[in-house]
């Protein structure tokens, strides 16, 4: 057996310390396809101080470290794809300090993310970012990777909820960075730098979080349209009408029938696409936002509207909506999600691109995602095992990316970089971006065992050149 | 080099267990916070539905070689199936944990113990009617003689394991002969399967459920040479035993004047409605869509607006544990809990988590007793916050486990497990007297 995995196992004890065959099995992967790696052992620590000695032990035999919460991760960012340990939250998962009196909450990274939305709803406070994986992803998860949600066009993701955070650098050093504080401006803004940094630059492990007043009451309507582009152009309508609405979701036909098949919600089989709507606040304001976005969707065609009933069935819809990613998985053997993000004033552009790619390249896309912030999720249906197709998507997706690049916007606006997306970092940020990149990562873990092999590739993929029309 | 069983298991899993339904699943993690044993290992990955999902495909492509670790992961499953609804892919997770159970039943040796019993349990028990019946009047004479007393002095149970013995206490008492039952000739027809351990242990309540049918105008038949519907072979990697008894009992309920065939046991019940699946015949097929259990039949006939009716505000307190079959495979849910509603004398409150196993699961509490306590712990503080007097299920297995959870926790004198067709049956008895 290998010395650094006896060292530590005396620092977490025998339980907390695994490299049975099924488990080494079982941390091998995440929610990324295509993407599959041993680690050498599965740790679960108790406390900072453990992560400090799990940090130094790494440090001195140069053994990878992979923070994981539940691994849900979309680009690969968890999976341990140059060995080492796979370091679990599952022993940290308490809320250290609910704090009414400066609107914060300190928890550990294992919190589930809808646990903690619960914990504070029910003292009238409200944590907004809610990525679809809610029911089971971590707060440590969340703001490693900055994630967003259905909410992110009002309320913002994580990193606008994030006040101060404690970690283990790869030195061993622990940091507090900011705290419960609305105004702090000492030095560089650590907490940002470690929000997003996909465990590339050491592990987080406590975090204090910004709270906001509940909402009074919400209202959820649906509209569905005979075409895409009359949806996209609603979306655009209702942003110019000054709304920002708390949730405004894009299905199309594809996406529509898959969630159909899951949930049973009475979706028509006439539509092409439709749009979640969901507005919260004051209830007089909630009822005129509402009515208003209704009746930007009916002057743009919409060929249904209905609103919410009850709160279960508002519920129900917004579920539909979360699973829509799995429950296109039903389609096909392989399921590659995309998260390409476009200004909003480009949304119906960039869902015509995407169709055009799709068709030009004869692969299986269907899209749906955030419309009000322009965040969309093109989900390519295909076979991992074709190989012939395989690289029809790969080139599709390259394009995809291209296109959005081109509208102004990213290759990620929620799900990260990981090792999936890491070849086309550099078209978005350029070499200069990579290189100053590069050099705070070197700066801060320079043998490279904070997750290796993340954000930066090997190589970058070459780009594209995009045919128009 | 890969030990010949290892080699051997590849191999097998090849065989018998479907690539495409492994690549079903796109590993979301929607599932996780729906399994029992993912949330009582603390999150443990092996023992979630994605994690074995995983080790399935590791073994067959041979990415893991087999040993114990990966053959634990798929023996503590409980096959609740609580994953199924929970996934947005439809991954038919329970038919690819039976394939599993299948390759490694082929692909293992066994001990001749192992053998012997399992010879047994599934070619003799639970294949022959007749034979369980024999068994039980075993039991029954155990429990008349008084040997049953005089054995738990000796501490004879000692020698089982301790989920065993808290089972033993809780074993409903058996009576010596069986009622002749009447059916009276009506005209909506429904064919009753009748299930060994409702047949044997729980012969009153199958008695009763007949009485309610004819309350709603019911003519109830039951065919003779019914087998056990196989479950129990199923779930354990016995397919081809599971399939000659399935085989036997389509054969049975093969009648066209049959509007329904209706069984009174979750676990039955789930595994019946999917014969269809498992021989992929027609008459399979046919067969599977006349099963229907026994609330969603009454509450179809019309048992609630039948249900007396009182003014009296009860303060009795009635709650429900659900069956994992009857809910995660056949959808039902709403109709027991519509019917404890409409019964008089009770109140109903839900229970914490009541759609979560209660850690019986077929022959799950004997194979893996320290799991199944977990659990079933776990569970009794959901009822505990409840405090019903009443805990209705609609299966044997979850009704002998709330038995044992209700006397491990000293709750008997208060609360008492039940079966939702003696609910219902006292309900319509007792208020019809004015109780």
């Amino acid at each position: 057996m290998l010395l650094w995995i006896d060292e530590i196992r005396g620092i977490v004890g025998d339980a907390n310390l695994k490299t049975s065959a099924a488990h080494l099995t079982s941390y091998s992967y995440d929610a990324a396809a295509g993407f599959q790696s041993l680690p050498n052992a599965v740790v679960s620590p108790a406390s900072t101080e453990e992560i400090q000695k799990i940090m130094l032990v790494c440090q001195k035999y140069l053994v990878p470290i992979v923070p994981r919460g539940s691994g849900t991760n979309l680009a690969a960012g968890t999976v341990p794809t140059s060995g080492g340990i796979v370091l679990l939250f599952n022993r940290m998962n308490q809320i250290i300090d609910f704090d009414e009196a400066n609107l914060c909450i300190e928890v550990q990274p294992g919190v589930i993310t809808l646990d903690l939305c619960n914990y504070v709803e029910a003292r009238g406070l409200f944590y907004p970012p809610d990525p679809s994986s809610m029911k089971i992803s971590t707060i440590g998860g969340n703001v490693s990777e900055n994630s967003g949600g259905l909410r992110g066009l009002k309320y913002g993701v994580t990193k606008d909820y994030v006040m101060g955070l404690k970690a283990v650098l790869p030195n061993g050093d622990i940091i507090k960075t900011g705290g419960k504080l609305a105004k702090d401006v000492a030095g560089y803004d650590l907490t940002s730098l470690l929000v997003g940094s996909e465990g590339t630059l050491g592990v987080i492990t406590e975090i204090t979080l910004k709270l906001i007043p509940l909402p009074q009451t919400q209202k959820t309507g649906i509209a569905y349209f005979h075409s895409l582009e009359a949806a996209a152009s609603t979306v655009s309508e209702i942003i110019a009408a000054k709304i920002i609405p708390a949730t405004l979701e894009f299905m199309d036909r594809g996406t529509m029938d898959a969630v159909e098949l899951f949930m049973n919600l009475g979706l028509p089989a006439d539509a092409e696409a439709m749009l979640l709507i969901e507005q919260d606040g004051a209830v007089e304001t909630v009822s005129s936002d509402v009515a208003k976005m209704i009746e930007i969707a009916e002057n743009n065609g919409a060929t249904s509207t209905a609103i919410a009933n009850s709160t279960e069935e508002a519920n129900r819809l917004k579920a539909g909506r979360r699973s829509a990613l799995s429950a296109l998985a039903r389609k096909r053997p392989t399921t590659i999600l995309e998260d390409a993000t476009v200004p909003r004033s480009e949304i119906a552009e960039m869902v015509r691109e995407i169709q055009r790619i799709a068709e030009r390249h004869q692969v299986e896309i269907y899209t749906f995602g955030h419309a009000g912030d322009g965040n969309l999720h093109p989900t390519c249906l295909t076979d991992i095992r074709d190989e012939e197709e395989m690289q029809r998507v790969d080139a599709a997706f390259a394009e995809i990316f291209e296109a959005a690049i081109a509208l102004g916007g990213t290759i990620t606006g929620e799900h990260g970089i990981g090792e999936m997306k890491s070849p086309y970092l550099e078209w978005k940020i350029g070499p200069e971006g990579i290189s100053l990149m590069k050099a705070i990562k070197q700066a801060i873990d320079p043998n490279n065992i904070c997750n290796p092999g993340k954000l930066f590739a090997k190589s970058t993929k070459p780009r594209v050149v995009l045919q128009y029309g | 080099m890969a030990s010949p069983l290892a080699e051997r298991m590849q191999e097998s899993f090849q065989e018998h267990v479907q690539e495409d339904l492994l690549m079903d699943c796109m590993r979301c993690g929607f599932c996780l916070p729906a399994c029992p044993t993912y949330i009582m290992t603390g999150q443990d990955e092996t023992h979630s539905p994605r994690g074995r999902i995983a080790l399935m495909k590791a073994v067959r492509d041979g990415v893991v070689k087999w040993d114990g670790s990966v053959e634990e992961a798929f023996d503590v499953c409980l096959g609740c199936r609580a994953c199924e609804p929970a996934c947005p892919a439809g991954v038919q997770y329970g038919t690819l944990i039976e394939e599993t159970r299948h390759a490694i039943q082929e692909a293992k040796p066994i001990s001749l113990k192992e053998k012997v019993i399992r010879k047994v349990t599934f070619d003799g028990l639970f294949a022959d009617q007749k034979l369980m019946t024999g068994t039980v009047k075993l039991i029954a004479l155990y429990q008349a003689t008084g040997i049953q007393k005089v054995a738990r002095k000796i501490g004879f149970m000692d020698l089982f394991s301790t989920q065993l013995k808290e089972m033993e206490a809780v074993l409903p008492k058996v009576a010596l002969k069986k009622p002749k039952r009447e059916t009276k000739p009506l005209s909506t027809k429904v064919a009753f399967f009748t299930g060994c351990l409702m047949e044997t242990m729980f012969q009153q309540t199958n008695q009763r459920t007949i009485e309610l049918l004819n309350m709603l105008d019911v003519e109830v038949e039951i065919p003779p040479g019914q087998q056990c519907c196989g479950a129990l072979h199923g779930h354990s990697g016995e397919v081809p035993k599971a399939k000659r008894n399935a085989e036997k009992n389509i054969r049975t309920f093969d009648h066209d004047d049959y509007d329904f065939i209706v069984q009174n046991a979750g676990g039955c019940g789930a595994f019946l409605s999917e014969y269809g699946k498992l021989l992929g015949t027609e008459d399979a097929a046919r067969f599977s869509r006349k099963i229907i259990d026994i609330s969603s039949l009454l509450v179809k006939l019309g048992m609630l607006e039948k249900l007396p009716h009182t003014n009296n505000v009860s303060s009795a307190i009635v709650t429900y544990q659900d069956s994992c079959h009857l809910r995660n495979v056949n959808g039902v849910w709403r109709e027991p809990r519509a019917l404890l509603q409409a019964a008089p004398g009770y109140q109903y409150q839900e229970m914490p988590n009541a759609a979560g196993c209660c850690g019986s699961a077929g022959i799950y509490n004997i194979l893996q007793p320290e799991m199944s306590a977990k659990i079933l712990k776990e569970k009794m503080k959901g009822v505990i916050e409840v405090a019903p007097m009443k805990v209705v299920t609609s299966n044997p297995g979850c009704l002998l486990q709330m038995k044992v959870g209700i006397e491990k926790e000293g709750l008997s004198h208060q609360m008492e497990a039940v079966h939702i067709v003696d609910f219902i049956y006292e309900s319509m008895i007792n208020y019809k007297k004015g109780v």
